[in-house]
């Protein structure tokens, strides 16, 4: 009895195919989904990564395949005075840059959250420089820094305030001050813009509750905006940095590491090597070299982040 | 604890009055709750006794001190908000302990504050969560906990239950209530929901359109309404207005245009004749010979009572019994007003006669 029940349970529940529950399942579905970007992020991202990454480890040489030499490339670096100093440039004017583009995209942002007259068009001027290309307005501090048509050095001569024109680019220090300083002005609009998009879902009556709890304008910044907008500064300060840290464009259209490398980054300083000189293997090592610094500045921000348990946990722990 | 002094207050945003000259007495322990349908100004005058807005004209005292240009801060007041605004990256002790914080007062004191607070509360368990981990009551009672802890003069509360749901709210009103007769602070309350106006109140103030309609104790409200507007806003289901003239045939009684005679218990002088609206609350219907004759359109039990929706002529009525009826929608039924307690409003102003 009960095995004519048996054999019939199985005959209407029929055992499906491996393929047709592999079809049917939910979470392979929605591996099928994700299947055609990840195919598209490993050929075009992780591939050359990886291309990048293998090519410093061999002696290549433009239209010549290099051979396999270890860590010779970087043996090679670590004595390079001028890989150092790219280093070193790069760590400056990642730091410098990025602490001010957040200081002032901070201020314009809680400036642009006020309510203001032409309030629309004011946020979209403050978009200007974002929205520029890298390299027109590059030129266009080329000719402002320029050693004897910038606008600046003529303005202060005409006050009095100096005598000779300022040799923006081609004095190491000012090189530096004037590349950093056009960094932050393409910069800081990203950083205003989406620090203001923050600002922009902390409820008002929570302002409101916090100056009838006694707030001055300090404290309900200090205790009520800050703390509700770290998440999305976290955010906003990884991509800046990680933008401000592999920045190319800007240098290369004004000063193409000069003068004397004051103002090499490494992804210049790879350029040159890799592409310019022809040393492959070397330019790669450089960029590789990036790699640990983007890692710690990613790391930083991902347990920045984690750690805020108000933000999550509808639940009742 | 202080009085409330509103004196003529106008306010304006641009070119659009929205308060057009209040006074609002209320005095030293009193609760007072502000009601009116949404637009009608309620909101807008707590937010400026909190000192969120700026007065246009007139004059806010708090404890017999003007404070029309004192700081929000400065003024001693306590606000619930709709919302509950609590800060979401506090946990419940800080948010209860930071207007204290502010102040500068020690750890300790904080503490104890927050304490006697929570467990006024029932919120002793709860200190250590964060706002997104509780549910809307707990949060409703943590916007009160951060009012007390600051023991003010005044509490301002701004439809702290409109968040809740059924259940929960009538529970909370009950939790309110009970809360401020144990602290007897002066309370103004702004709510849309006159039952919640009329269980809670001291004293109703009825505002609409930026003006205030009627003030006085609910059940004065409820009995003695100055107008068709207080009339219809005050009481669940709504008062039944009948439209008619004024007649008197040997007995005073309103007759409607299809031809129903709707009692009076006296002529009111010298208006025979006159267009009226004849007021009746729904609980003041009878069923019995020599009513109006009226058809059953809906029936709605609810255990308690029967509500009954009918149709006398051409206008509709509601009416409640206690007892249960066993009537039908399309049956003929026959409704007698109680004279005693008709009301009786002008046809063009809407006020009382």
């Amino acid at each position: 009895m009960s095995a004519v029940e048996e054999t019939r349970r199985s005959a209407t529940l029929a055992e499906p195919s491996l393929w047709s529950r592999l079809k049917s399942n939910r979470n392979w579905l929605a591996i099928w989904f994700m299947l055609p970007a990840a195919l598209f992020l490993l050929l075009f991202l992780a591939w050359p990564l990886l291309l990048g990454i293998w090519l410093s480890f061999t002696d290549a040489r433009l239209a010549r395949p290099g051979n396999f030499i270890g860590l010779e490339n970087y043996e090679w670096l670590w004595d390079d005075s001028i890989f150092w100093l790219s280093v070193f440039n790069t760590l400056l004017y990642t730091i410098v840059a990025s602490i001010i583009k957040f200081a002032v995209g901070l201020y314009l942002a809680l400036l642009l959250n006020r309510h203001m007259p032409f309030k629309a068009i004011i946020r979209s001027v403050v978009l200007i420089p974002f929205i520029v290309p890298t390299v027109l307005s590059a030129i266009a501090f080329w000719w402002i820094y320029d050693s004897q048509f910038s606008i600046i050095s003529w303005s202060l001569r005409q006050m009095g305030l100096i005598q000779q024109n300022i040799n923006f680019l081609g004095d190491g220090n000012w090189a530096r001050a004037s590349l950093i300083f056009a960094n932050i002005w393409r910069g800081v609009p990203f950083v205003a813009i989406t620090l203001l998009a923050g600002l922009q879902t902390v409820s008002p009556s929570l302002y409101e509750a916090a100056t009838l709890d006694g707030a001055t304008a300090w404290q309900r910044f200090r205790y009520v905006t800050y703390p509700l907008l770290t998440p999305i500064i976290a955010v906003v300060m990884t991509f800046s940095v990680l933008f401000t840290f592999t920045d190319f464009q800007l240098i290369w259209a004004m000063t193409r590491g000069g003068p004397v490398n004051a103002t090499h980054l490494m992804a210049t300083l790879s350029y040159q090597r890799g592409i310019l000189s022809g040393r492959l293997g070397e330019g790669a090592a450089i960029a590789t070299a990036m790699i640990p610094f983007l890692l710690a500045a990613i790391m930083i921000s991902w347990f920045g982040l984690q750690r805020r348990k108000w933000q999550h946990g509808e639940g009742n722990d | 604890m202080a009085s409330v002094q509103i004196r003529d207050v106008r306010k304006s945003f641009g070119a659009v009055e929205i308060l057009h000259g209040v006074s609002v007495p209320i005095e030293d322990g009193e609760f007072v709750v502000l009601v009116g349908p949404s637009g009608c100004g309620k909101s807008t005058l707590l937010r400026l006794l909190a000192g969120l807005e700026n007065i246009t004209s007139g004059t806010i005292s708090i404890g017999g001190r003007v404070v029309n240009h004192v700081h929000p801060k400065e003024r001693d007041i306590a606000m619930v908000f709709q919302n509950y605004a609590l800060y979401p990256h506090m946990t419940v002790a800080k948010n209860m302990g930071f207007s204290l914080m502010l102040r500068g007062a020690s750890k300790s004191e904080i503490q104890q504050r927050v304490q006697r607070a929570a467990s006024i509360l029932g919120l002793e368990k709860l200190l250590e969560r964060y706002p997104r981990q509780l549910s809307g009551g707990q949060r409703q009672r943590v916007a009160m906990g951060r009012a007390i802890v600051r023991e003010p003069q005044v509490f301002l509360v701004d439809e702290p239950l409109s968040n809740l749901d059924a259940k929960l709210r009538v529970a909370m009103r009950t939790e309110m209530k009970e809360l401020h007769q144990r602290l007897k602070t002066t309370t103004v309350y702004v709510t849309h929901d006159q039952i919640e106006a009329m269980t809670m109140a001291d004293k109703i103030v009825v505002m609409h359109d930026g003006v205030i309609e009627q003030m006085g104790a609910p059940l004065d409200l409820y009995d003695r309404p100055v107008n068709q507007f207080v009339a219809g806003f005050i009481g669940s289901p709504a008062m039944n207005f009948l439209n008619g003239k004024i007649r008197a045939n040997g007995s005073a009684y309103v007759e409607t245009a299809s031809g129903d005679k709707l009692p009076l218990k006296t002529l009111p002088s010298g208006m025979e004749g006159q267009e009226i609206v004849y007021g009746i609350r729904p609980e003041h219907f009878e069923l019995g010979e020599g009513g109006l004759s009226a058809d059953v359109v809906v029936v709605e039990p609810t255990g308690s009572e029967t509500q009954i929706v009918a149709r006398i002529g051409d206008q509709e009525v509601i009416a409640i019994f206690r007892e249960r009826q066993s009537v039908k929608p399309g049956d003929k039924i026959s409704l007698r007003p109680r004279a005693d307690v008709a009301h009786l409003f002008a046809k063009d102003s809407g006020k009382r006669i």
